[in-house]
């Protein structure tokens, strides 16, 4: 039923811009759904394609990648790699057949509250309208060392 | 005493890791001579029923190779299983899905239909394809059920040992037969590699990685003694398992990552990825505009083929999704 369908979006966010911009709107009072589990990194940068692809493994219907604006890292670079990878793995992920809109990277700043809980709500509502994640619903990830009714196909 | 009893049993597979047995040279000999083969079909003429007839548990190292593409495939695997104390998934394909694997992307239907129907050569109007049983002037004729989905060996049973390697790397066997033959073998879950990467034996001159151009492999003859990956080659080896000697890289072919992830790694694709598109125009990245680099990164022709060449079903996500 995509009524009863709740999303659940990982979002990564950096320690020094987004994450601070996130603590803004909660401070600030604002509201957003509450569709979203974070997970703070030191840098956008320290996120590995590993985790997104584990994270929509995990059952994730959406990743939202939060980096500083480009100029903005802390650590100079890390939001220039970070923007590369996710750029590449968008070509990759098409590939798998895993809907693109299901990964979305933004430049959020510690000032950006307001500007954070609009591209949550965008977010949210993208990923409702994709529905659940094709990766859940084809249970790819079914225990395999188990294999009674493994299989199929053939003709 | 009795010799320790050895199986060679071959699943979805080219044989190739079979010929690197016999690339051993005088080594076999001695093998041969100190074990008894109790089932090698491409070796000698060995039938299944040699394999069925010893008692469970009595096959001291069992080397299996290729993947688990069909039904029979799985059957052969249980079996063995049930015969050995020791298997060795042996060779890329065993342990990781393999070239085989590639299937991933595609359904067993499909395949079927692309092999009997849409080549170009197929004459088959009717669109037949190949099923499990058929009836023909009333006897019954099986066939094994493709999977839609390729596994690797330890997907489907429970394996000892890994030897990676399209084929594995000469040393490497003759270490694990030689630990065989004197009952010291290593603990369960070795991987009979080495624990870094290819770039950590690779001889070629590392300088400054700043790719601004990724050169397919028929576009240029690539300087032999510099790193590839700089060059523009895409080059698996920053994140494949080393333990080959890198062979290929020192005849000026770029690594495609048979030997699988580094010990670590959760993908080796993602892996690859990551290590790719760090060094994508690294001397201008904070001016680069989108309009530069998606044509840049639209440059790496088909990421899942390249980075998953051999391990797509021991990915993250083993498969593409089918389409609905």
């Amino acid at each position: 039923m995509a009524s009863s369908f709740e999303p659940r979006i990982v979002v990564f966010a950096c320690n020094w811009c987004s994450y601070a911009g996130m603590d803004l709107a909660g401070t600030s009072r604002m509201l957003y759904p509450a569709n979203l589990r974070v997970v703070r990194l030191m840098c956008s940068g320290r996120l590995e394609p590993e985790h997104i692809l584990y994270a929509f493994k995990a059952g994730a219907d959406g990743v939202l990648v939060t980096g500083c604006h480009p100029g903005d890292c802390h650590y100079i670079s890390g939001n220039y790699k970070t923007r590369k990878r996710i750029r590449l793995l968008e070509q990759l992920l098409a590939q798998f057949g895993l809907e693109k809109e299901r990964l979305r990277l933004e430049w959020i700043s510690a000032s950006e509250g307001e500007l954070f809980t609009r591209i949550a709500k965008e977010f949210i509502e993208k990923i409702r309208s994709l529905g659940p994640s094709p990766l859940k619903q084809e249970g790819l990830f079914a225990p395999l060392i188990t294999v009674a009714a493994a299989g199929g196909g053939g003709e | 005493m009795s010799k320790p009893k050895v199986a060679i049993v071959l699943g979805s597979t080219c044989a190739g890791c079979d010929y690197s047995l016999l690339d051993l040279g005088p080594t076999v000999a001695d093998v041969l001579a100190s074990v008894e083969i109790v089932y090698w079909p491409t070796g000698a003429d060995f039938k299944l029923s040699d394999l069925e007839s010893v008692p469970d548990g009595s096959v001291a190292l069992t080397l299996y190779e290729g993947a688990i593409t069909n039904s029979d495939n799985e059957e052969l695997a249980k079996l063995v299983r049930r015969k050995s104390k020791a298997v060795v998934a042996y060779g890329s394909c065993a342990c990781f899905g393999g070239i085989p694997g590639l299937a991933n992307v595609s359904t067993a239907k499909d395949i079927m239909k692309t092999a009997y129907v849409e080549t170009w050569s197929s004459d088959n109007k009717e669109g037949q394809l190949p099923q499990p049983l058929s009836k023909v002037n009333g006897k019954h004729l099986e066939l094994p059920v493709t999977y839609d989905t390729i596994r690797a060996l330890d997907q489907v049973i429970p394996v000892e040992y890994y030897m990676p390697g399209c084929p594995p790397p000469l040393s490497y066997i003759e270490q694990a037969l030689v630990a065989a033959l004197s009952g010291k073998l290593p603990p369960p879950g070795y991987v009979f590699a080495s624990e870094r990467s290819l770039c950590d034996e690779c001889k070629r001159t590392k300088e400054k990685k700043n790719l601004t151009a990724i050169k397919r492999f028929h576009e240029i003859i690539p300087d032999s003694q510099r790193c590839l990956l700089e060059q523009g080659i895409l080059c698996m080896g920053p994140a494949t398992r080393g333990g080959c000697k890198a062979p290929c890289v020192d005849n000026n072919i770029p690594c495609r990552g048979c030997m699988g992830p580094t010990p670590e790694a959760l993908d080796q694709g993602a892996k690859m990825l990551s290590a790719l598109a760090s060094i994508l125009a690294l001397d201008m990245e904070s001016g680069v505009s989108e309009d530069r680099l998606i044509p840049l990164i639209q440059q790496v022709k088909d990421p899942l083929g390249t980075f998953y060449r051999f391990g797509l079903p021991k990915s993250m996500f083993r498969r593409v999704i089918p389409r609905r």
